[in-house]
């Protein structure tokens, strides 16, 4: 059960081959078997899987169910869940019960999929691996000396180990698409505000984005299809009619124009990654496809502008965690500063603390105009960038990562190398674009993405693209070692 | 040197009386039990976002257009970050550089009937922050969120003004005209319309000094006082050769002193940037002419016609639309005896005000309507009775329900103007007085007034007091024996 994918098992499920929760029970006693290797969950929620479960079986029996009723799916612990802990990956928020259902979560339950758990994240979605999360570090699948990426680790550690068959992730800077590359699964980011960040706790506001983790392009648009769609509680959530991504998974890549920039292929990445995107190409072409080189020539600067952006947001955004009304207090406080100082110094790890300096530093005064105006500009260029690209081609082929999964503490004290993981992605969420990763390749037995940026509002070309390459392709059928029976 | 001057400009925060908050659903109900008008978006919890209030939007354009302002068709939301318990989410919503509301002015009646235009710079949508109770609880502090989220609007003058008198006239026609405008309800006691004062003093001259900012003077009257003591403590300090800090300073009404809060040296740096939570508001002009069309007689337009309708004075007519019930009830009272404005005027600023102080009540709940007042203010104008058994007809009047024809006649206060009852009276009281008619007829004219008090008196005040004047005289001045 555990190999098939959304589209099999809700066939499995329609035609009664298992119950709902005969599947759910069969990925609850995976968790149990593997998940202590991987920490994958922060939270597993197995009594409330399997009443949802259980209703999910009886509507699927009166024929009253969506199609993805009765699969299970995993949520990233950033998303707020009624009655259930949302940590975000910190001590801070270790005892914090939210009293809502953030939308994303909402949309899940109205579609009667059934959440097994909350998976481990870098703390508030700080990280490229997976290291920061006050709950231990997650552990990849395809080598459990390797890190599953960051900060949405969990949610692909859990979905490459068949420990459920889709996630949710969110992705600010590459949160989706990178552990998605390194895990081999298909990330996708959607356009900025396709998907409401109500109930999804805030790291960097104008670049957040929740988006689905699954092992296909076409679950990936099952999923986009339950998450999507206008917020009237989220003023940054679109307007625009959601597409029904699932029905151009087959429209024909004849004459699409791919650009490959040439500033992605430069020094820094790792030659066999260039090697594997170079045979996809070929495929791509096969099937209709026209590729060229592009240019886009301010993406250098992405990184320099996003740890400006980034942090500033955060360092903001993370200011309602003040010991006050929820989460962490430190103990005795002699007075409000002391309150203050201590909570968040007791409960907030190195990382998130480090970004909240540097956040508060650009704000200040006197700096504002040379980081954060400064950046906000640089910001536009990047659009503009795009902008001029996609007069050329539809879509944009890229490595998503510089080289597959490295090893735990490998990078911990090297935080620029680390900040450069992300290289490749952190454009398309200055931007606001839609981006995805799709499984392309191994080197060194490691699994490595493309990934595939589009215009505005084209996930459907996206996921097209991405679903004709794995109609020709079989990475993504691959299955780490030890976890397929 | 020259003397000194004084400058002063004002902020107010107006709160804008929508039935919710300016980002969540939320009650804005004063009055109610701590934290049961918070919701999460209230209380800042993780993952909760901010939704515009459409409604303060219009409540900020009626704002622009009454003050002559331009209306900006795009504003910004920016993020004042600081930390305090009842700033739930570490930072207050506002708007910084992007303000919904630009440059205007309003035009102030001062007391000797000259008008003053006073600058007002901006005015700016935000959100209030809760209140931080310290008393009644042992070592901690106690947090209502219920405020936190109320929509205001902060007006900011220029610094126009050049006496607390002026600064007080500018305060009481915005509070006019934010209650005309139907944006606030401008309950100061609850808060709903409070007032900074930032004040400096210069010798005649010179560029502007340091100033000082006083905060949160809630009332009229305090605001004249606390801008009375801080002027007279920084003069203080500059002839005594000391220098003004620039700072933030409390007014203590119970002491009548203003006192240091926080110097700027340690204030805090807000560390503003737009928030990525809420997009650029944008206003259409489509809105703004729709707001036009729907507002009401605003209080200049009606100060303007009272003085070319009515023939009143300025100070008058500033007086009388300085409350849309009190303008109406004046316009109802006029409109029952045409051409008896300047009377209306008088009794209704003077007796009906001092009794509606005198039992606390508005203008709305006088037990005298204003039919009623015409009645009574008619029988002044036709001579029935005097202006002073008026005053006794009023009180009457004030306590029950009929008329005042109905009391005169029951009464028996009808005016005497029979010339030859008045005359019998006249004559009764010089045979009863030959003493003073002889000292009179020699030359002590002062005592016209005793005799006039006299007739007045036996005839129980119902005597016409102009006749008894003309009759009086007549047979004083010219004895027939």
């Amino acid at each position: 059960m555990h190999n098939m994918t959304l589209a099999e098992l809700s066939r499995h499920l329609e035609q009664g081959q298992f119950s709902s929760v005969e599947l759910t029970q069969h990925f609850l006693n995976r968790i149990e078997q593997y998940d202590k290797a991987l920490n994958s969950f922060i939270s597993v929620t197995a009594e409330h899987a399997l009443a949802q479960a259980k209703h999910a079986d009886i509507l699927i029996r009166q024929g009253k169910a969506h199609p993805l009723t009765g699969i299970p799916i995993a949520q990233k612990d950033i998303f707020c869940t009624e009655g259930i802990k949302t940590t975000c990956g910190s001590k801070m928020l270790d005892n914090f019960i939210a009293p809502y259902d953030a939308t994303v979560v909402r949309k899940c339950q109205e579609a009667g999929l059934v959440m097994l758990g909350k998976t481990n994240m870098d703390e508030f979605a700080m990280g490229s691996s997976n290291e920061n999360s006050y709950y231990g570090p997650v552990r990849n699948p395809w080598d459990l000396d390797r890190v599953p990426g960051g900060s949405s680790g969990g949610s692909s550690a859990a979905v490459a180990a068949r420990l459920v068959p889709a996630a949710t992730g969110t992705d600010t800077g590459g949160s989706i698409r990178q552990p998605a590359a390194l895990c081999n699964l298909v990330g996708l980011k959607p356009t900025y505000g396709r998907i409401s960040r109500y109930g999804m706790i805030a790291f960097a506001s104008s670049l957040d984005q929740a988006g689905p983790m699954t092992r296909t392009a076409e679950d990936a648009a099952l999923l986009l299809e339950v998450l999507s769609g206008f917020d009237e509680r989220d003023s940054t959530s679109l307007q625009d009619p959601v597409p029904k991504f699932s029905q151009h998974l087959n429209d024909s890549l004849q004459g699409l124009r791919i650009g490959l920039p040439k500033e992605y292929f430069g020094a820094g990445l790792q030659p066999e990654i260039a090697k594997t995107l170079e045979v996809a190409c070929k495929e791509l072409e096969k099937l209709g496809a026209h590729i060229q080189e592009i240019s886009l020539p301010r993406s250098g600067l992405a990184v320099s502008v996003y740890y400006v952006i980034a942090p500033a947001e955060c360092s903001s955004n993370l200011s309602r965690f003040d010991g006050v009304r929820f989460g962490y207090r430190c103990e005795n406080p002699k007075d409000l500063e002391d309150l203050y100082k201590r909570s968040r110094a007791e409960a907030f790890g190195l990382e998130v603390k480090q970004r909240i300096m540097t956040g508060t530093y650009a704000l200040s005064a006197g700096y504002y105009d040379a980081f954060y105006g400064k950046a906000q500009k640089i910001r536009r260029l990047i659009c503009e960038d795009y902008q001029n690209a996609f007069k050329e081609v539809d879509m944009i082929l890229g490595p998503t990562t510089t080289s597959p999964a490295f090893k735990l503490g490998e990078k911990k004290n090297d935080p620029i190398s680390m900040y450069l993981s992300d290289i490749y992605t952190i454009p398309t969420n200055l931007a606001g674009l839609p981006g995805i990763s799709v499984p392309v390749g191994f080197v060194d037995n490691l699994p490595v993405g493309m990934q595939l940026t589009a215009n505005y509002l084209q996930e459907a070309r996206l996921l097209n693209v991405a679903h004709q390459y794995q109609k020709v392709s079989d990475w993504h059928l691959r299955t780490p070692n030890g976890y397929e029976k | 040197m020259g003397k000194w001057e004084v400058v002063i400009g004002l902020e107010v925060h107006a709160q804008l009386n929508t039935n919710s908050k300016i980002f969540s659903g939320s009650s804005t109900h004063y009055g109610s039990q701590p934290n049961t008008q918070v919701c999460t978006v209230d209380a800042g919890l993780p993952g909760v976002l901010p939704v515009l209030n459409e409604q303060v939007v219009y409540k900020a354009i009626r704002l622009g257009l009454g003050i002559n302002a331009n209306v900006a068709l795009r504003s910004v939301f920016a993020r004042k970050n600081y930390f305090y318990p009842d700033l739930p989410k570490g930072y207050q919503i506002s708007q910084y550089e992007e303000p919904i509301v630009g440059k205007g002015h309003l035009d102030v009646v001062l007391e000797d009937g000259s008008v003053k235009r006073i600058g007002i710079t901006r005015a700016h949508l935000e959100e209030d922050a809760g209140k931080s109770i310290h008393d009644g609880f042992h070592g901690v502090s106690g947090i209502d969120l219920n405020r936190a989220g109320t929509p205001l609007l902060e007006i900011v003058s220029e610094p126009d003004m050049c006496t607390a008198q002026e600064a007080v006239a500018y305060l009481k026609t915005l509070h006019t005209l934010v209650r005309y405008l139907d944006i606030c309800d401008g309950n100061m006691q609850e808060g709903s319309f409070r007032c900074d004062a930032n004040i400096s003093v210069r010798r005649e001259g010179e560029p502007l000094g340091t100033r000082a900012e006083i905060k949160n003077v809630n009332s009229f009257r305090f605001v004249e006082r606390a801008i009375n003591y801080e002027v007279d403590r920084q003069i203080e300090i500059l002839e005594n050769g000391g220098k003004i800090v620039q700072e933030t300073r409390l007014y203590d009404a119970q002491k009548n002193e203003t006192r240091s809060m926080r110097s700027k040296e340690n204030a805090d740096d807000y560390r503003y940037f737009p928030d990525p939570d809420l997009l650029p508001l944008m206003v259409t002009q489509k809105m703004i002419d729709a707001v036009k069309q729907d507002l009401p007689e605003l209080p200049q337009q009606k100060s303007q016609r009272f003085i070319e309708e009515y023939q009143l004075s300025r100070y008058d007519a500033s007086i009388l639309i300085s409350d849309q019930a009190l303008a109406a009830y004046f316009e109802s009272v006029v409109n029952d005896m045409p051409g008896q404005a300047k009377l209306a005027t008088n009794w209704i600023m003077g007796d009906l005000s001092a009794a509606l102080n005198k039992h606390g009540i508005e203008i709305t709940q006088s037990p005298i309507n204003p039919s009623r007042l015409a009645g009574l203010l008619t029988r002044i104008s036709d001579n029935t009775i005097s202006g002073k058994i008026a005053k006794q007809v009023f009180e009457i009047m004030w306590d029950d329900q009929r008329g005042a024809d109905e009391i005169i006649e029951a009464q028996g206060l009808k005016q005497v103007t029979d010339t030859g009852a008045i005359a019998a009276i006249i004559d009764k009281v010089i045979i009863d007085n030959p003493g003073q008619v002889t000292e009179y007829r020699s030359g002590k004219d002062k005592l016209f007034g005793f005799f006039v008090g006299l007739v007045l008196k036996a005839s129980q005040g119902k005597a016409n007091p102009g006749q008894v004047n003309t009759l009086l005289k007549q047979k004083l001045d010219n004895p027939i024996d």
